[in-house]
C-alpha cells in the first residue's frame, strides 16, 4: 500500500470535518473533535472515509482513543505508513 | 376537560415558506405547482439550519424543523420552553419517510457494495426521524413519535396530541407532519398504481380530474392546554375542538364507494367537538384529484351533514400544492385555522366542470368571504383519508 504524505491525510481529514459542519477556522492539530461538534456519528462517516481514501480501517476502538485533529491524522499516518 | 388550543403554526410548501404565505398565496389564487410536482422551491435547508443539522436530517426531516422553528416563534416560546420539558411532546407524523435517503443508499450499496452505506442512512430514514429531530432541536421531552397513516399521517398526528394533552400525558404537543417523496422510487411507484395525474393537474372535484399531484412539505402546530395557554398569556389562533378516526376495512388503495367509513370519521368528530353538523361553516376536504376520491368524499359529507353539505363551502388545498401526503393533514389544518381566521375561504383552483355526481359547493375560481350570521361561530372539519382506507378528521375553531 503506498504512503500517503501527511498533507494529503490532513487535508481529508479536514475537509470531511467541514463537510459535517465543523468551522474551517476552528480546525487545527491541537483543536478537540469535542469542541468541533463532532461527536460519534461524524467518526462513523470519517471512517468510512479513511478506509475508502487511504485502504486503512479503523475500528471502533481505534476511533475511541480519537481526541484531537491530530490524534486522527497521527493514526491514519501510522496506519498508512505501517500498512 | 380542558380544551386544547393552537397557539403556533409553521409551515413550508409548494407555495413558500410560512404558514401565512400557504394562506395569501392560496387565497390569492396562486398555484404552487409546476411541471405536474408541487415541490418546495423556495425551501433551502441551510438557510434555515446549520450544516450539522441539515446532513443529519431526510429532506422530510429538515421540513418539519424549519416549520417547527416557525411554529414556536408563533407561540411566543422564545429561548424558555413555557413549561417543564417533560410535559411537552413531539408527534409527527409521515406517510413514508426518508425515502431520498434509502434510494440513496441503495443506489450506492447497489454500485458500490455495503461498505459505502452511510452511517447516517437509519437516523435519516426512520419514520419517527421527524419526531426525534423537532423533540431535540427544541428539547422537548415529553411524548415523542411518528404517526403512520399514509395520507392522513399528519391529520393522525395531530389528534393524538390533542388526546395526549386532554390525557394529561402532555401540557403541550408539536404536532405535524411532513413529507418529501418527490424521488424517482415514489414518482414511479405511484404511477404505478395509476394514481397521479397523467396530465398534471390537480383540479379536485372537477368532472376532468385524472389523479393526484405530489406534493412535499411540512406543517406543525403548536397545541397547548387551553387552561395552561390562557395562564401564560398566551395568544390563541384557535381550537381543535374535535377527532374521529376510522378505517374503511375495504380496499388498500381505494376508498369505499358510499364513503362511509369517511363520514362516520366526519361524525365522530363532530361529537367529540361537541358540534352539530348544522355548526360547520367550512370544509377543507382531502380532496385529491382522483376519480375515486372526490366521489366517496363527496357522498360521505353528505351523509355526515345532510341537507347542510350543500349549503357550505368545500375547498380542497390540494388544488394549489398538490398532494403532501403524511404532511396533507397538518399543511390542511393549519390552511383551515388561517382560513377561518381571516374570515376568507381560499377556492378550488381549476375547478370549471361540474362532474353530475359532485354537487357540493367547491368554491370555484376565487376567494369567497366566509359568510357568519350574529353569533356563528367559525367551526370547519378538514379531512383526511389514507390508503389502507384511513379516515382522519379534525374539528377545528378559531379564535
Amino acid at each position: 500500500m503506498a504512503e500517503h504524505s501527511s498533507e494529503q491525510i490532513e487535508k481529508v481529514i479536514t475537509d470531511s470535518l467541514v463537510s459535517f459542519g465543523a468551522n474551517a477556522d476552528d480546525i487545527n492539530r491541537e483543536a478537540e473533535l469535542t469542541a468541533l461538534d463532532i461527536d460519534s456519528l461524524d467518526l462513523a462517516e470519517l471512517s468510512q472515509i479513511i478506509e475508502e481514501q487511504f485502504g486503512v480501517e479503523l475500528t471502533s476502538g481505534d476511533v475511541a482513543e480519537i481526541a484531537t485533529v491530530g490524534d486522527a491524522i497521527d493514526l491514519v499516518a501510522e496506519r498508512t505508513a505501517g500498512a | 376537560m380542558n380544551d386544547v388550543v393552537v397557539t403556533g403554526v409553521g409551515a413550508v410548501t409548494p407555495l413558500g415558506i410560512g404558514a401565512t404565505t400557504l394562506h395569501e398565496r392560496w387565497a390569492a389564487g396562486i398555484c404552487g405547482i409546476e411541471d405536474g410536482e408541487g415541490r418546495c422551491r423556495e425551501f433551502v435547508a441551510t438557510e434555515h439550519l446549520s450544516v450539522k443539522d441539515a446532513r443529519r436530517a431526510d429532506r422530510f426531516t429538515q421540513l418539519a424543523l424549519v416549520a417547527s422553528i416557525e411554529a414556536l416563534a408563533d407561540a411566543g416560546w422564545g429561548d424558555a420552553l413555557p413549561y417543564d420539558a417533560g410535559r411537552i411532546g413531539s408527534i409527527i407524523g409521515t406517510g413514508i419517510g426518508g425515502i431520498g435517503t434509502i434510494e440513496l443508499n441503495d443506489r450506492a450499496m447497489f454500485d458500490n457494495g455495503p461498505k459505502s452505506v452511510s452511517p447516517l442512512a437509519v437516523p435519516l430514514m426512520m419514520g419517527n426521524a421527524a419526531a426525534a429531530a423537532v423533540s431535540m432541536r427544541h428539547g422537548l421531552r415529553g411524548p415523542a413519535f411518528g404517526t403512520v397513516s399514509a395520507c392522513s399521517s399528519g391529520a393522525d398526528a395531530i389528534g393524538t396530541a390533542v388526546r395526549a394533552i386532554r390525557h394529561g400525558d402532555a401540557l403541550a404537543v408539536v404536532t405535524g407532519g411532513a413529507e418529501a417523496a418527490l424521488t424517482p422510487l415514489s414518482r414511479a411507484a405511484f404511477g404505478a398504481l395509476d394514481a397521479l395525474s397523467k396530465i398534471g393537474i390537480s383540479r379536485p372535484f372537477d368532472a376532468r380530474r385524472d389523479g393526484f399531484v405530489m406534493g412535499e412539505g411540512a406543517g406543525v402546530l403548536v397545541l397547548e392546554d387551553g387552561e395552561a395557554a390562557r395562564a401564560r398569556g398566551a395568544r390563541i389562533l384557535g381550537v381543535v375542538r374535535g377527532y374521529g378516526a376510522t378505517a374503511d376495512a375495504h380496499h388498500v388503495t381505494a376508498p369505499h364507494p358510499t364513503g362511509q367509513g369517511a363520514a362516520a370519521a366526519i361524525t365522530r368528530a363532530l361529537e367529540d367537538a361537541g358540534a352539530a353538523p348544522t355548526e360547520i361553516v367550512y370544509v377543507n376536504a382531502h380532496g385529491t384529484s382522483t376519480p375515486l376520491n372526490d366521489r366517496a368524499e363527496t357522498i360521505a359529507l353528505k351523509t355526515a351533514l345532510g341537507e347542510h353539505a350543500k349549503a357550505i363551502p368545500v375547498s380542497s388545498t390540494k388544488s394549489a400544492i398538490g398532494h403532501l401526503l403524511g404532511a396533507g393533514g397538518a399543511v390542511e389544518a393549519i390552511a383551515t385555522i388561517l382560513a377561518l381566521r381571516a374570515g376568507l375561504i381560499p377556492p378550488t383552483l381549476g375547478w370549471a366542470e361540474r362532474d353530475p355526481e359532485l354537487d357540493l359547493d367547491y368554491v370555484p375560481d376565487r376567494a369567497r368571504p366566509l359568510d357568519l350570521a350574529d353569533g356563528q361561530r367559525p367551526i370547519a372539519i378538514s379531512n383526511s383519508f389514507g390508503f389502507g382506507g384511513h379516515n382522519a378528521v379534525l374539528c377545528l375553531e378559531a379564535t
